[in-house]
């Protein structure tokens, strides 16, 4: 490189050293920028519009491969499905009868206690358009976005359970972050017993990890965990994951407890947008004060 | 013609700008296909071996500003921070800057022993600013590196295949 800078019979601009110096410093900028505030994100989504054909284009061979797939399953699979199928649909259709009274039941009751009725969320069925190439983070794409009126902050679910959160919205996409990120929390309760928790991710697309559990708590292998609804981004009751292992080691203070997410959060096509929010309640009035206002983000102290 | 061309003059053989613009497009594609799983983890960072050839062999024409600009629209199409891919394709494209006459030295073989260094420290500086911002560092990660090391050779080859006939028709 001095070699260069020696014999300079062509003005090159600056030197390599300096360039490295002045885009190095320039992407630290932006990182911090980006990572602490909020500036960027106009930017971001001017280039994402831009970059949106070229996305979709790179999803082609994939979904190519999917519909031939499609089109060459057998018949004997086809016929095999429809039984299972149909079967499923007897059953549901008596759950559903037995659901509904329930619902009704419960309708009164909650009327009788005057709780805030919170059931019955609007919802939004939205295609994934490609999944996260980074092997770092566990997100989603979807091909809903501000134009369909999706917000950050709002559930994403399959037909069995949580799948993740929009964290981020452009015009015709958003930006899902799957429970089973490692950045992720969500506040549950086992539905046997009731007990309050959160659940973290870990990464794998088919691990969660129930943390800060004591040794002597009440659960087992198979309990369901689902949403407990504080912290007021997820609605309660929705089911979340399974507990699959538990690991009780008297000379450590918690449980080491693993879970398996009940959604297919690496299987499915089509995800359901739940758009209302649930209201909270009003925060009493001597506790304004001390306690901080709540934030839009996700929140993970249940 | 081509194979009267001596080795050792091979980087000398032009490359118009469209073609260095499509090659680092094509890459760039390469790179936000559906990857998933282990594949995810083995996949080769194309922008990055693109990029370092162009360093490598043009290197007064694609430079640092260059692969930085890349980087940001990879940036954008991953999600991840704005400045992330770039930082780490400046500091790639510095090292094939740097190493070019160097590389040029050495049969493909060889090379590839001369590049994996530089890829590793791109890799490197990209998994540093996770550690930084996430505090965790996923190892399979640099998995990537080694893989794009092996397709040096196969990818040069590539590239030099492309840019002969042009030679011929200017000629």
């Amino acid at each position: 490189m001095e070699h260069t800078q020696s014999f300079r019979f062509f003005n090159r601009g600056p030197s390599p050293a300096v360039r490295l110096a002045f885009f190095v410093l320039l992407s630290l900028l932006l990182l911090f920028v980006d990572a602490r505030f909020k500036y960027l994100e106009s930017a971001r989504n001017a280039l994402s519009i831009l970059l949106y054909p070229l996305q979709r284009l790179v999803a082609v061979p994939g979904s190519l491969w999917q519909q031939a797939d499609a089109f060459l399953t057998l018949q004997s699979n086809l016929i095999r499905e429809n039984d299972g199928l149909r079967q499923q649909h007897s059953t549901d259709a008596v759950q559903l009868q037995q659901l509904q009274v329930l619902q009704a039941e419960n309708r009164n009751l909650r009327q009788l206690l005057a709780v805030q009725q919170n059931a019955g969320y609007p919802m939004q069925l939205a295609e994934i358009a490609y999944v996260e190439r980074d092997i770092f983070k566990r997100k989603l794409f979807l091909d809903k976005g501000a134009q369909a009126s999706v917000q950050a902050g709002q559930v994403v679910m399959d037909d069995t359970g949580i799948v993740g959160q929009v964290t981020r919205v452009h015009p015709w996409l958003s930006e899902v972050t799957l429970i089973t990120d490692k950045d992720h929390a969500v506040p549950v309760q086992v539905l046997r017993t009731g007990l309050r928790s959160i659940v973290f991710g870990s990464g794998d697309t088919s691990e969660l990890a129930l943390r800060y559990m004591p040794v002597s708590a009440d659960i087992q292998n198979g309990d369901t965990l689902v949403t407990s609804g504080i912290g007021g981004t997820y609605p309660p009751g929705l089911p979340v994951a399974r507990v699959s292992r538990i690991e009780r080691d008297p000379a450590y203070p918690f449980a080491r407890i693993q879970c398996t997410p009940i959604a297919g959060v690496a299987r499915q096509r089509h995800l359901l947008i739940l758009s209302g929010l649930p209201k909270l309640p009003e925060r009493p009035e001597e506790e304004t004060a001390a306690a901080d206002k709540p934030g839009k983000g996700r929140r993970k102290k249940p | 013609m081509s194979a009267s061309l001596p080795k050792n003059q091979e980087f000398l053989l032009p490359a118009s700008n469209l073609f260095i613009a499509l090659s680092l497009l094509v890459a760039l594609l390469l790179n936000w296909l559906p990857w998933q799983g282990i594949w995810l983890a083995l996949r080769p960072d194309f922008v990055a071996l693109v990029a370092l050839y162009w360093c490598i062999h043009k290197p007064y024409r694609v430079g640092i500003g260059v692969a930085w600009l890349v980087g940001i629209f990879a940036d954008v199409a991953n999600a991840s921070l704005f400045g992330q891919h770039a930082l780490a394709y400046s500091v790639l494209a510095f090292g094939g800057i740097v190493l070019h006459r160097r590389v040029q030295m050495f049969d493909l073989r060889q090379q590839t022993l001369q590049v994996f260094p530089v890829l590793l420290l791109a890799y490197a500086v990209y998994a540093a600013v996770h550690w930084q911002l996430h505090g965790y560092v996923a190892w399979e990660y640099f998995a990537g590196s080694v893989v794009s090391a092996l397709l040096w050779a196969p990818l040069t080859l590539l590239l030099q295949a492309l840019r002969r006939p042009r030679a011929e028709a200017e000629l």
